[in-house]
């Protein structure tokens, strides 16, 4: 099986700091792939480099056997939901259709095919109902559904999320998230969801790449999120609790970097 | 002066035809300046730079103001003057906040300049004034074939960007990862809307430019959602505002940008009240399905 994202001796340093170094990584097809770490460890940068808008400072970056580049097709991009102005000139649908074609010169001739694929996608998402409600009006949830409808626009193989789930509710994390894992496992994508908390996907995840004070630690959620394992990436006492097939991490080193973790560790409910 | 004689100055339709056929110029140039500013507009809107159009009408009217001065071409210093103010903050204000600040330092500055060479010029008062709120009743034909060459190169150019502009407009962060040349296309939106602003002057002038490169596009987004529908509405709104103006205008003796103006201010309020009654209905396009 040839591996969608290839990493080799990837390291990236801005200055004096380095954020990882001699990465090497293989995620293969259908791979559910979480990168987790605190605020400023690299995670969004790692997407970056995916997405050919950061370059290595050392090592390569594959992308189907080829180099990176900016704006590849294969590459869907799912990023954290922002709030949009209510007056925005666009409705859900046209949102989506930015997704299939809003990269191309001139204005959109022969918009039926176009209109096509966005009813698909719309209907892949159950967002049709509101396909024409402009996106300011949207709940937060509904518009990441459509941000996921958008990045499937390309029929991409890999999917990369950019905390795709922050600021989401309960119950649209999981919808949100069972979308995304279903695009994983039904059409074999593979999937990079950079995030602050595992708990909304620990069902899914196949492995982690945890990133902390320029290391990192690469594996199943079994063998990364453990107390020793962590403790050492710290480099301080931090304890890993199960309970109800949740993780806790209490104790970790900068509480305002893993606020969200936190807070929720301490409110016992899931983020 | 009484009533009548105030509202005689104001509207005035004695010899309406043979004025009509005299400013038949005027009423194209107007034409095709609605036609612009409602196109530019929506995008003026989108990437939410209603202040940097004020900013860039004050360079502009600097520039002009120089030129007259001088003794050279109007157009060509009021277009100098915006597009260099349109480029200076495409380059320096990527970030909102930056922007901002930046306009406001550049907009007093533009207008201390023009107030200094309107003071130093020694010709007709009606020039000065002109170029402050607008004169278009003097259009030339070749005046206005230069003014319907640069509206078309504009336009021309804005539709080749139209797709990925939109994309980078309302959703940068996605255009960017799927590779959309974000700043690039910012800065080019830049000179574009410098050139909107300079030849918008000439009708409205420089006080009055947000008459046509705002309003009709905000009117537009008040009642509807679908991007095609914005942009339309935008032109036509434009277009009624600037040749009604234009038409209303005719038989006073008053410049021609306060009919524009509030032909277009009507506009709008009409598209709030449409668009608050709408929202208060919950009118927004949602399929609601009984449980």
């Amino acid at each position: 099986m040839t591996p969608v994202v290839s990493l080799r001796g990837a390291s990236l340093t801005f200055g004096k700091r380095t954020l990882w170094e001699g990465l090497d990584l293989d995620i293969n097809p259908g791979e559910f792939f979480a990168v987790l770490g605190p605020n400023g460890s690299g995670k969004t940068t790692f997407l970056k480099v995916l997405l050919g808008l950061q370059e290595l400072s050392t090592g390569t970056a594959m992308l189907d056997g080829r180099p990176v580049v900016r704006g590849s097709r294969r590459i869907g991009y799912v990023p954290q939901q922002k709030s949009f102005d209510p007056d925005t000139p666009l409705r859900a649908r046209d949102l989506v259709a930015l997704g299939v074609d809003g990269h191309r010169w001139g204005i959109r001739l022969g918009g039926a095919k176009v209109n096509r694929k966005v009813d698909e996608l719309l209907d892949l998402v159950g967002a049709t109902d509101y396909a024409k409600v402009p996106v300011g009006q949207l709940s937060g949830g509904e518009q990441q559904r459509l941000r996921v409808a958008q990045a499937l626009a390309t029929d991409p193989n890999v999917l990369l999320c950019d905390e795709p789930l922050l600021s989401l509710d309960l119950q649209h994390q999981q919808a949100v998230s069972a979308l995304i894992n279903k695009q994983c496992h039904e059409a074999d994508s593979a999937v990079v969801f950079v995030t602050h908390e595992i708990n909304p996907i620990m069902d899914y995840v196949d492995r982690v790449l945890y990133l902390a004070g320029g290391r990192f630690r690469v594996g199943t959620p079994a063998e990364v999120m453990t107390t020793e394992v962590l403790s050492d990436l710290y480099g301080s006492h931090v304890e890993v609790i199960q309970a109800n097939g949740r993780l806790i991490v209490v104790g970790l080193p900068d509480a305002t970097t893993h606020h969200h973790q936190d807070a929720h560790s301490v409110a016992g409910e899931v983020g | 002066m009484d009533l009548g004689d105030l509202l005689h100055s104001i509207f005035n339709f004695e010899n309406y035809g043979e004025l009509l056929v005299l400013v038949q110029n005027s009423i194209w140039a107007g034409a095709v300046l609605g036609l612009l500013g409602g196109l530019m507009g929506t995008f003026v809107m989108k990437r939410d730079l209603a202040f940097a159009v004020h900013g860039i009408s004050e360079l502009s009217f600097a520039g002009a103001a120089f030129a007259l001065l001088i003794g050279a071409n109007i157009v060509l210093g009021s277009l100098a003057g915006s597009v260099l103010a349109a480029v200076v903050l495409g380059v320096m204000g990527v970030r909102a906040r930056d922007k901002n600040s930046i306009i406001g330092v550049i907009m007093p500055f533009g207008l201390g300049l023009g107030i200094l060479f309107l003071s130093l010029y020694e010709g007709r008062a009606a020039n000065k004034f002109g170029l402050l709120t607008g004169q278009i009743v003097s259009v030339g034909t070749v005046q206005l074939q230069v003014l319907a060459f640069a509206a078309v190169v504009v336009m021309v150019a804005l539709v080749a960007i139209w797709r990925p502009l939109t994309f980078a407009s309302v959703d940068p962060d996605v255009a960017t990862a799927r590779g959309v040349p974000v700043r690039a296309l910012a800065l080019g939106f830049m000179v574009l809307l410098g050139i909107s602003v300079a030849l918008s002057i000439q009708i409205v002038g420089a006080l009055l430019v947000l008459a046509l490169l705002i309003t009709p596009a905000a009117a537009a987004m008040r009642v509807t959602s679908s991007p095609r529908l914005v942009v339309t509405l935008s032109i036509v709104f434009a277009m009624t505002a600037t040749v009604g103006g234009i038409l209303l205008a005719l038989g006073g003796r008053l410049p021609i940008s306060p009919y524009v103006t509030t032909l277009s201010f009507l506009i709008y309020v009409a598209c709030r009240v449409i668009g608050g009654a709408k929202a208060k209905r919950g009118i927004n396009g949602r399929i609601l399905r009984s449980p």
